[in-house]
């Protein structure tokens, strides 16, 4: 068995190398495999190269070419290290195309000065800061996680639709936070209603009566409380209920959680809010494959990971060629309807479509839909506080 | 006519009975720091964490009996815990003495000394605490939360405000109406509290007549140790129980120490209630407030809140500057630091 083994990867290496360079397209990985979040980035990298692998395997892709990952270290933090790392990509090893970076203010600074200037498209897995949706792309930058501005124009939504126009807004005093306060507020001022006061709130206080004796004077019935649900987040609610200031509420993420009503009680009935997530049906179908391969199936940005490496291949197949201007063109067609719905682990059916001039639309692990600027809007709950748990009313 | 009460009822439910109740809580402290001032001549940096020791000897004698399943009907257990958690303390209080203070005291250093001692007991009694109950938030309260809910108030009057009283807050307010008596009392009337009055004036001169000093200064622990654990566990009670938070007492109660003028028991409490009003009063929006009771024409856009209630902590600290600046003796008063 061992000696089989043996053989075979020494043919398999063989064929590799008799292969002509010609029949290989490099492609990026441009990930933080040091620096804060090393320990998710290895997973991450893995499953964006299941997905070149599962091309690769089929046979198919551009009329049997094979990719090449190429890692590199974007560190997560550093923008210089991150900027250098990807002129190398490009211009040695000669890359078709990048899937990363991971945090966004590296994956800003490698858009803008190298990826964008190169006309190399860039799929990012992972950077979801607010600012990156209005970076000058000409269409070269994606994501396949949704920005955190989205749950403000969600939540927004989910306002309107019940009838309320009017709420105060307090959030902790972080970039999460004062993030969420921005988009909610412009999103929610744009559908018509009115944001009465926006207050941050600082976490760990013993007291909270004095913020919600300001914001009670601004005269809304509802409060949306932007913060963490065992810090000051609990406290503002606890403090407005004992003083009757609000009796409702709007809850963003970091509320939604059991121990919420434990601590409060059934005076949280009615309360709403949403929270991402909603898992799609081909989540299931990844996990399985990625814990086939030995990655841990529920790290974070495993699937959105897989999703970036599969949308260039796809693409490159749609555009017949692997030149980057081509596979960028592309990606737009093969992520999004209409055409044949491409479940994980279906790259090889999608490349049989696209050679015969089909269209696909590529579902993934993530859902994963594209709108105009090229970023997934992910999906999230709406859910209400019934009967002592929160129940999930509709999927945004 | 409802306007006004409904402009009164508002401003209470939001000022005055939270006002009322941080300001005891100030009170009860600063007057066990201002007590360590006027007899032992320092400023005692490890009161605000000899509170949080008192405190979280009564949540864990409260947790004790509430396994235990004793309840004390509609009020907090921890009140039956109060008594024992005040022995604990004083025995602590009375302990840090004889390893510390008593060195200084025989050594008659100067009160700058004693003060950075104190900052060294503080930082031992903040390590004690965090290590016996950890650094996170303690909930200790049961029974009855309200004495009076904001929507019962409502229903029962007809106004369009309401007014909430939590049992905390009631309970605070009384028994600190019924316990700051006592000081004055003792102080005035009794044979020990002559004699601390003497040894506060002229320690030398106590000496003389007879009076054992270091039975001056164990009374003076004990009374400041059972006030601080009171303070403390009403606070605990009203709010939460938190070690960082009752380190960060330590500038109102100064505060208020400072601005009723030090070593006096009286502008101890006079001086915890103006920093109490001052810091809910401040920072409170009176926009609601004002448009019960101006014409619909004239009530105002902004918030009228003079400062954000982020700046909590500095308004403490600007009445602190400001008396030290125009009044340094405090409003009765008291000793110059």
């Amino acid at each position: 068995m061992k000696k089989l083994l043996l053989a075979s990867t020494l043919l398999a290496a063989m064929t590799g190398s008799a292969m002509a360079a010609g029949d290989e397209v490099k492609i990026g990985v441009l990930l933080g495999y040091t620096g804060p979040i090393e320990s998710l980035t290895p997973d991450m990298a893995a499953s964006a190269e299941l997905a070149f692998k599962e091309a690769s395997d089929s046979g198919l892709l551009l009329g049997g070419k094979r990719i090449v990952p190429v890692r590199a270290d974007s560190t997560c933090v550093d923008s210089a290290a991150a900027t250098a790392a990807a002129e190398r990509l490009i211009s040695s090893e000669g890359i078709a195309a990048i899937m990363g970076a991971d945090c966004s203010g590296v994956t800003g600074a490698v858009a803008n000065n190298v990826a964008v200037p190169n006309g190399v498209i860039m799929i990012s897995p992972s950077a979801t800061s607010p600012g990156l949706s209005s970076i000058k792309d000409n269409g070269f930058f994606f994501r396949t996680s949704p920005s955190d501005a989205r749950q403000g124009q969600v939540l927004a939504d989910v306002l309107k639709s019940r009838g309320i126009r009017e709420v105060a807004v307090t959030y902790t005093n972080n970039d999460y936070g004062k993030g969420l306060a921005d988009s909610f507020g412009s999103a929610f001022k744009v559908g018509g209603g009115k944001i009465s006061i926006t207050a941050a709130h600082e976490d760990g206080k013993a007291d909270y009566s004095a913020e919600v004796g300001a914001l009670s004077a601004a005269g809304s019935k509802y409060l949306a409380v932007f913060g963490y649900l065992d810090q000051g987040g609990k406290g503002i609610i606890q403090a407005s209920l004992d003083s009757g200031a609000f009796e409702n509420f709007v809850l963003a993420d970091g509320m939604i959680g059991d121990s919420l009503i434990q601590a409060i009680g059934k005076d949280l009935t009615g309360a709403v809010g949403t929270i991402a997530g909603a898992r799609s049906k081909g989540a299931s179908t990844y996990e399985a494959m990625a814990a086939k391969a030995g990655i841990k199936k529920d790290g974070p940005y495993v699937g959105e990971s897989y999703d970036a490496g599969a949308l260039i291949a796809l693409a490159m197949q749609a555009a017949g060629s692997a030149n980057r201007a081509a596979i960028q063109s592309k990606i737009m067609m093969v992520a999004n309807a209409p055409g044949e719905k491409i479940m994980p682990g279906e790259i090889a059916k999608g490349l049989k479509i696209l050679s015969s001039g089909g269209d696909i639309d590529y579902v993934g692990a993530t859902n994963v839909e594209f709108n105009e600027i090229g970023e997934v809007l992910g999906t999230f709950k709406e859910v209400e506080v019934k009967g002592g748990k929160f129940e999930t009313i509709k999927i945004h | 006519m409802t306007d006004v009460f409904n402009a009164i009822i508002l401003l209470s439910n939001f000022v005055i009975v939270p006002g009322l109740t941080y300001g005891s809580q100030l009170a009860l402290g600063a007057l066990g720091i201002t007590l360590v001032y006027g007899i032992l001549r320092f400023a005692n940096f490890a009161h605000g964490d000899l509170m949080a020791f008192g405190t979280m000897v009564a949540v864990l004698i409260t947790w004790w009996l509430q396994s235990m399943g004793v309840s004390f009907g509609p009020l907090p257990t921890a009140l039956l815990a109060l008594p024992v958690a005040i022995a604990v303390t004083i025995a602590m209080a009375l302990f840090t003495d004889k390893a510390v203070y008593k060195f200084y005291r025989k050594k008659r250093s100067a009160p700058a000394v004693f003060v950075i001692a104190s900052i060294g007991v503080m930082f031992v009694l903040n390590g004690i605490v965090r290590f016996i109950i950890g650094p996170n938030d303690q909930r200790f309260s049961d029974g009855e939360r309200f004495i009076i809910k904001a929507r019962a108030f409502k229903q029962i009057t007809g106004l369009n405000e309401g007014l909430a009283i939590k049992v905390s807050q009631g309970l605070t307010i009384g028994i600190t109406f019924l316990l700051v008596g006592a000081p004055f009392w003792f102080l005035q009337r009794t044979r020990t509290g002559k004699a601390m009055r003497a040894y506060s004036d002229n320690e030398d001169l106590a000496l003389l007549s007879g009076i054992d000093p270091e039975r001056v200064v164990m009374v003076t622990w004990i009374i400041a140790a059972a006030l601080a654990t009171i303070a403390g566990t009403l606070y605990g009670l009203d709010k939460s129980f938190k070690p960082f938070t009752y380190f960060q007492l330590l500038l109102p109660l100064f505060a208020a120490a400072i601005v009723g003028g030090i070593g006096n028991p009286l502008g101890a409490i006079l001086g915890g209630f103006v920093v109490a009003f001052s810091e809910v009063g401040i920072t409170y929006a009176y926009k609601k407030f004002l448009g019960y009771l101006v014409p619909e024409s004239w009530e105002p856009d902004g918030l009228l809140q003079f400062l954000s209630t982020d700046y909590k902590f500095a308004v403490s600290f600007i009445i602190l500057v400001l008396v030290l600046l125009i009044r340094p003796t405090g409003i009765l008063k008291g000793r110059v630091i």
